[in-house]
């Protein structure tokens, strides 16, 4: 077989059981891929001795017939979960060097599936960006370009090493986390398939917190498909993780029926956005006829409180950063500062943060200290705080009345040139998550789906937002969008 | 509930160069919560180990570590709770205390501040001198300790061990219901004698394993009734607070020390500014820990790593049911059951060890006289010999042996103690070493009259100035106890010499 990491995970999966080609012939081929993107600068750290030695005990063990579901495949690990003995640094000069002596949870539970690990993926500072420009590996360049131009685009962020590697099939499939939008909008941005499961449903253990109360991690795959076999190996109660749920994980792939015949899809009117480019306008149209087109009955819907989750996540999220982040102090691990004579505590403190944090860490941090500070907590955090049950209870109130899942589109563009933003108030970066902080806010499980191309010729995603736990119904029915939709545009390959 | 009734201590009064002022203290009191592993991870609590052996990730606070809560220290803090008399919280939720130091690796504290596991308690505190306070407590949270940081081992370098990180504490928090030095001491005493009672705290402070922080102000006589009225604290002195500190002694000196500071400068014009302080025990004065500028902003939230903390009535109610007697109720019983005295019980109740130890020994015996022994004679050669009551040589059914023997009159007092010093010094059965070695006390009369006889025959001086002075009567009964070696029934030796002095 030829160009064996163009596959999804359930190709592969099968074309292995099947013997039509081996564990190691797909990771050679992901390998040599990798080290011919160079230029996407979406693999920071590659492990092909690791790669190749857990493809080997893969084949190993789909000859004896004792493969686990996702034995052999190899996938690519976001920067933020810690790898045993691999470097884990977040994409952060604070933690450069650092080779954590653990694995984490959901990185392990890939590795006791069988997965194969190729490296460590690109991403932004901490998961702090939209287009991964915040990174200290610097940029991910998306392996999308518009027609007929060279510009440089993002591939978005913050899992942009991510959606880029998946893109430029250098993996299978790879592992994403999304606090606002970080797994939907890059997989909107480069055409392919990321879902942020419910929060609970994969442990946080061994992934570098970033906002603790609204952090998941999740598949950025090829297809829906893909992205049930690779999220049901993700996920799963774990007794290191406090908010992690005690529950069942279902067989997320034999939910994937297509049949979506009267299901209630909303439509909330509040994500219809004053300046929304006529090409959302449509694709979101389209999606709306495919799934009626489905079967589905569709519903307008609305979610009221909508206009106040860009604000309240944007209190939240760098509060609980702000507290997160003080652990990278110069002292027990990480950078520290070259100090001079006669400076103390205080002085090693500032001086190890400011060179080991970029600008928008530091801007997130400046930002959750103040809102958490006496005299403005109440005015900042806990009126963020109500904000976001607030926007819980317009999804209960929507899931209450019997809707089955609700169509937006998942990101307010397509994706934007490098260095675009760069002068632009940050604001407007993180209008980006305008349409999945909310989901993050109500802990709901979304996923993006590619469902067309813009006009120069860049994907465009749909999201879908499911009831709490419904993981593998929300799966369905992308996978019914996803059918509709027909999406097979690859980027040109031009690295 | 109890039915002691107790006069209230005199508040302390310090002369101030203008008037008489008296004291109102509130304390945080920082305990230790026994347990084998730390609040959130599973590292040992031991004490004494190796520098950063007991250190988990979590309490290195290493990229992407989360906390699990310990449910054992719940259960301590539940069982403190009750011990204290106080309000279970069945839903309460941990917050971040966020400030940055090197032995504090999550750069914050896990804490109860806005919903504690325990709500409203109290505490009889006793002075000794048959007055005693109530002391309302106003809450119990539980939290992280820090880490120990070590300055003093190379002049350019500071040290870190953080074997104590996140080991459980709790903070039991009294309303400004304590009024001079020695009712802080004695308050600390009553909360330590109960958490051992409980197991919930060792106690041990020279370990550090009981602090308190110490809450000081000042006010004109008077002043202090308007506040417990109204529960208004503008009716009190601005509060300066002690910090950290592990010794009764040190608290109670720093009190004096900080009220008569608190005194100079109202007494001169001036205001006392609310701060935090530090005791010097060398230099006996208190000092400020941080200027105004330097002022902690903790920035309090929900700790978003973990639930709320939720606990079941039943729960509650299985441990409050197995809580053991505690210290009012154990005295309290011992008075009424065996009709000790007050001192005497609350002697015997002040540590878990050796109210056990009496309550052995009593049973089914006379508690009084079981008291004496315990008290008076076991106690006193255990103190002799630096020893505890957990170490004691004799036990309890050796002791109640003694006592029997002295109950049945089989031996006399004065024999009883040399054999309790045998069966200190040597052990064995009481009753056996009495019989092996002939101590029974003579109670036939045939016996100690022919020794009297013999006597009185013998010192026909001594006789006539007897019958003169009947006191000296005690010299006849001292000279047959002589000659039986001392196994003469007193008793009946005391009646005989009456009988034959006439």
């Amino acid at each position: 077989m030829s160009d064996l990491n163009k596959l999804g995970l359930a190709e592969a999966r099968d074309a292995l059981r099947k013997g039509d080609t081996t564990s190691v012939e797909l990771t050679e081929a992901c390998l040599k891929a990798i080290d011919a993107a160079d230029a996407l600068n979406a693999f920071v750290h590659k492990t092909p001795e690791i790669a190749l030695e857990r493809a080997k005990a893969a084949d190993t063990r789909i000859k004896a017939g004792d493969a686990p579901s996702m034995c052999g495949l190899p996938v690519g690990i976001k920067d933020l979960f810690c790898t045993k003995g691999v470097d884990s640094q977040a994409a952060s000069n604070i933690l450069k060097g650092f080779k954590p002596e653990y694995e984490s949870t959901v990185s392990q539970k890939l590795v006791d599936a069988g997965s194969v690990m190729l490296g460590k993926l690109n991403m932004d500072e901490f998961a702090m960006g939209s287009s991964n420009e915040t990174s200290a590996y610097g940029d991910v360049v998306s392996p999308w370009r518009r027609d007929g131009s060279d510009a440089k685009l993002t591939p978005g962020g913050s899992s942009g090493g991510s959606a880029a590697a998946v893109a430029a099939d250098l993996c299978l499939a790879a592992t994403g986390t999304d606090t606002g939008g970080s797994i939907r909008q890059p997989a909107a941005f480069t055409g392919t398939v990321g879902i942020k499961p419910t929060y609970g449903r994969c442990s946080r253990w061994g992934i570098v917190a970033f906002a603790s109360s609204l952090d998941q991690a999740g598949p950025m795959t090829k297809s829906v498909r893909d992205a049930a076999i690779m999220l049901e190996a993700m996920a799963g109660h774990d007794p290191k993780d406090s908010t992690s749920a005690d529950l069942a994980v279902p067989d997320f792939e034999a939910m994937l029926t297509g049949d979506i015949k009267g299901k209630k899809i909303g439509i909330p009117k509040e994500y219809r956005m004053e300046g929304m480019p006529a090409e959302i306008e449509n694709l979101w149209a389209d999606g709306t006829a495919m799934l009626k087109d489905a079967g589905a009955e569709i519903v307008d819907i609305s979610l009221p409180h909508t206009k106040y989750a860009l604000p309240a996540y944007y209190v939240i999220a760098p509060a609980e950063a702000s507290s997160n982040l003080a652990r990278y102090d110069g002292v027990r691990y990480g950078h520290r500062a070259t100090l001079e004579a006669g400076d103390g505590i205080t002085e090693m403190y500032e001086k190890t943060r400011a060179q080991g944090f970029g600008h928008e860490v530091q801007r997130r941090v400046m930002v959750g200290t103040y809102v958490l500070s006496a005299g403005f907590y109440d005015a900042y955090y806990n009126r963020a705080r109500r904000v976001r049950t607030l926007i819980k209870k317009d999804f209960e109130d929507v899931f209450a009345a019997g809707v089955d899942a609700i169509l937006t589109p998942a990101t307010p563009s397509a994706a934007f040139g490098l260095g675009e933003m760069t002068d632009a108030d940050p604001v407007q970066m993180y209008l980006n998550d305008v349409f999945t902080v909310t989901v993050n806010l109500a802990g709901l499980p979304g996923i993006s789906v590619p469902a067309g191309l813009d006009a120069q010729g860049l994907p465009l995603g749909l999201q879908l937002i499911g009831r709490p736990w419904e993981e593998g119904d929300l799966l369905n029915t992308a996978y019914a969008l996803e059918q509709a939709a027909g999406f097979v545009a690859k980027p040109g390959k031009w690295w | 509930m109890l039915d002691l009734t107790y006069e209230l201590p005199k508040p302390k009064v310090i002369s101030g160069a203008k008037h008489d002022w008296e004291l109102v203290i509130g304390m945080e009191v920082h305990a230790q919560v026994s347990s084998n592993a730390k609040l959130f991870s599973g590292a040992s609590t031991q004490f004494g180990a190796e520098p950063n052996s007991n250190v988990s990730f979590v309490d290195a606070a290493m990229p992407g570590m989360l906390p699990v809560i310990n449910e054992y220290c719940v259960e301590q803090a539940v069982r403190t709770g009750l011990g204290l008399k106080a309000d279970i919280n069945l839903w309460s939720a941990f917050d971040r205390k966020n400030y940055f130091y090197p032995d504090l690796p999550q750069g914050y504290q896990i804490s109860q501040l806005y919903h504690p596991i325990v709500g409203e308690g109290e505490v009889l505190v006793e002075l000794g001198d048959g007055t005693a306070r109530m002391v309302r407590i106003e809450r119990i949270h539980m939290e992280q300790d820090a880490g120990k940081s070590i300055h003093d081992m190379d002049p350019n370098m500071s040290f870190v061990d953080l074997n104590r990180t996140g080991v459980c504490l709790m903070e039991i928090v009294s309303r400004p219901d304590i009024r001079g030095p020695e009712e802080a001491a004695a308050y600390i005493a009553k909360l330590r004698q109960i958490m051992r009672y409980l197991g919930t705290c060792d106690g041990n402070m020279q370990n550090g394993n009981l602090r308190a922080d110490v809450n000081v102000s000042i006010c004109l006589p008077g002043a202090y009734e308007k506040y417990q009225e109204t529960q208004d604290f503008s009716h009190l002195g601005t509060r300066c607070e002690i910090k950290n500190m592990n010794s009764m002694r040190f608290i109670q000196q720093a009190i004096e020390v900080e009220a008569r500071r608190q005194i100079a400068i109202v007494e001169a014009g001036g205001k006392v500014e609310q701060e935090t302080r530090l005791y010097d025990p060398d230099k006996g004065e208190t000092r400020s820990m941080r200027s105004k500028e330097e002022a902690h902003d903790y920035r309090y939230f929900p700790d978003p790593d973990l639930l709320p903390l939720e606990i079941e009535q039943g729960w509650v109610d299985n441990i409050k049911a197995n809580l053991p007697e505690l210290p009012d109720e154990k005295k309290a019983r011992f008075i009424e059951e065996f009709g000790l005295t007050d001192y005497d019980a609350s002697v015997l109740t002040a540590d878990v060890e050796s109210a056990a130890y009496f309550d052995e020994v009593a049973k089914g015996r006379n508690g009084k006289l079981a008291a004496n022994w315990v008290i008076n004679e076991l106690f006193g050669r255990l103190k002799k010999e630096d020893h505890e009551i957990t170490d004691s040589p004799v036990s309890p059914a050796q002791l109640g042996g003694i006592i029997d023997l002295i109950s049945s009159d089989a031996i006399s007092g004065k024999i009883a103690k040399d054999l309790f010093e045998i069966v200190y010094t040597e052990g064995g059965d009481p009753a056996e070493i009495v019989e092996a070695r002939g101590m029974k006390q003579v109670t036939d009369t045939g016996a100690i009259e022919a020794a009297l006889d013999e006597i009185i025959a013998a010192n026909p001086a001594q006789v006539e100035k007897a019958k003169v002075n009947p006191k000296l009567a005690g010299w006849f009964v001292g000279q047959v106890m002589k000659a039986t070696g001392g196994k003469a029934n007193p008793k009946a030796v005391n009646e005989l010499v009456a009988k034959k002095l006439g």
